[in-house]
């Protein structure tokens, strides 16, 4: 159907491996994502806090339905073979299986229920004026760094 | 307009997070996916790093998730101060004290260790990965909440007596 046509100036990409255009279109899809976190109240450690107690079905309906409709959409976009903005193919790549799904996994969520944030909410956090939200990416960035000095010695 | 200002009802909000995915996908091709900005900020501090982990790392293709993560600090902005009646309250205010921020962070240690070790956070893991029907997903997304359900059930009395 659609025609594959030449990028455009703005499409060619930079030094940074991709084009300016494509990170501006990024920019915005993350300041949707960011006010959605907000405004759902995702972001927010009471709400973690209650999830993690059955005290409140929100976060689990809001997850829940995000994965339904993320999935129908990746079965239409699987099904009728769309493109990305400039043409190429969609294509999703499986995170494989190791141990460290297991063990990092409760690890992570472990940091999410003390902290009440997972990696994005901590951005909206820090971008809404709350500055503690600082410490905690300063805990991340510490936790990623030892993950990198770990790395070779944890079972995978 | 007055609803907007309000929290967002579940099926809102959860429609709205789960097309996050396919505007990634369209917008610039890329899964959806938030911690691997964490390896993308330790790879640009870091570019001699002598580790695998960061020395490995494709810098220039991770380009998009510093415009990603700012774009969800600007939102995280407009949803709390242009699109919210009340301020939102993010942590409470046991928090602001010297015993909150060591909790925070301890629990972001926890947070970047293993969102890295197990490869993907609620984005990329739970949502991104689960709609792809990929089952490692399914186990880390289990993961998460056994970690979170034993820590707040377990540790829950004495880690937020003052909460």
């Amino acid at each position: 159907m659609a025609t594959v046509t030449e990028p455009s100036p703005a499409e060619t990409k930079s030094a940074s491996g991709i084009s300016a255009a494509a990170l501006v279109r990024v920019l915005l899809v993350g300041v949707y994502f960011g006010i959605v976190l907000a405004k759902s109240e995702v972001a927010r450690w009471e709400r973690v806090h209650k999830m993690f107690l059955f005290q409140e079905a929100l976060m689990y309906q809001i997850i829940s339905v995000g994965i339904v409709v993320a999935a129908i959409a990746m079965f239409i976009i699987k099904r009728i073979g769309a493109k990305d903005v400039t043409g190429k193919p969609i294509v999703y790549k499986p995170k494989p299986y190791h141990k460290g799904v297991v063990i990092g996994g409760m690890l992570f969520g472990a940091g999410w229920a003390i902290t009440g944030a997972c990696p994005g909410p901590i951005y909206v956090q820090i971008g809404a004026g709350e500055w503690l939200g600082l410490v905690t990416l300063l805990g991340a960035l510490i936790g990623m760094f030892a993950y990198a000095a770990l790395k070779p010695k944890l079972p995978h | 307009m007055d609803a907007i200002l309000q929290p967002w009802p579940w099926w809102v909000s959860g429609i709205l997070v789960g097309l996050v995915v396919p505007l990634l996908y369209w917008a610039a091709g890329k899964d959806f996916g938030i911690s691997t900005s964490l390896q993308q900020f330790g790879a640009m501090c870091s570019p001699h790093s002598k580790l695998d982990y960061l020395r490995n790392y494709d810098r220039r293709g991770g380009m998009w998730l510093l415009a990603f993560v700012g774009g969800i600090a600007l939102g995280g902005y407009i949803g709390s101060h242009l699109l919210s009646a009340a301020p939102i309250e993010f942590l409470p205010a046991s928090f602001h004290t010297g015993a909150g921020v060591a909790k925070l962070l301890v629990g972001g240690v926890l947070v970047g260790f293993g969102t890295r070790y197990a490869g993907g956070c609620t984005s990329g893991h739970s949502i991104t990965g689960i709609a792809n029907l990929n089952w490692p997903s399914l186990v880390a997304t289990i993961c998460f909440f056994a970690g979170g359900i034993a820590v707040t059930w377990g540790l829950g009395g004495w880690l937020f007596a003052a909460s």
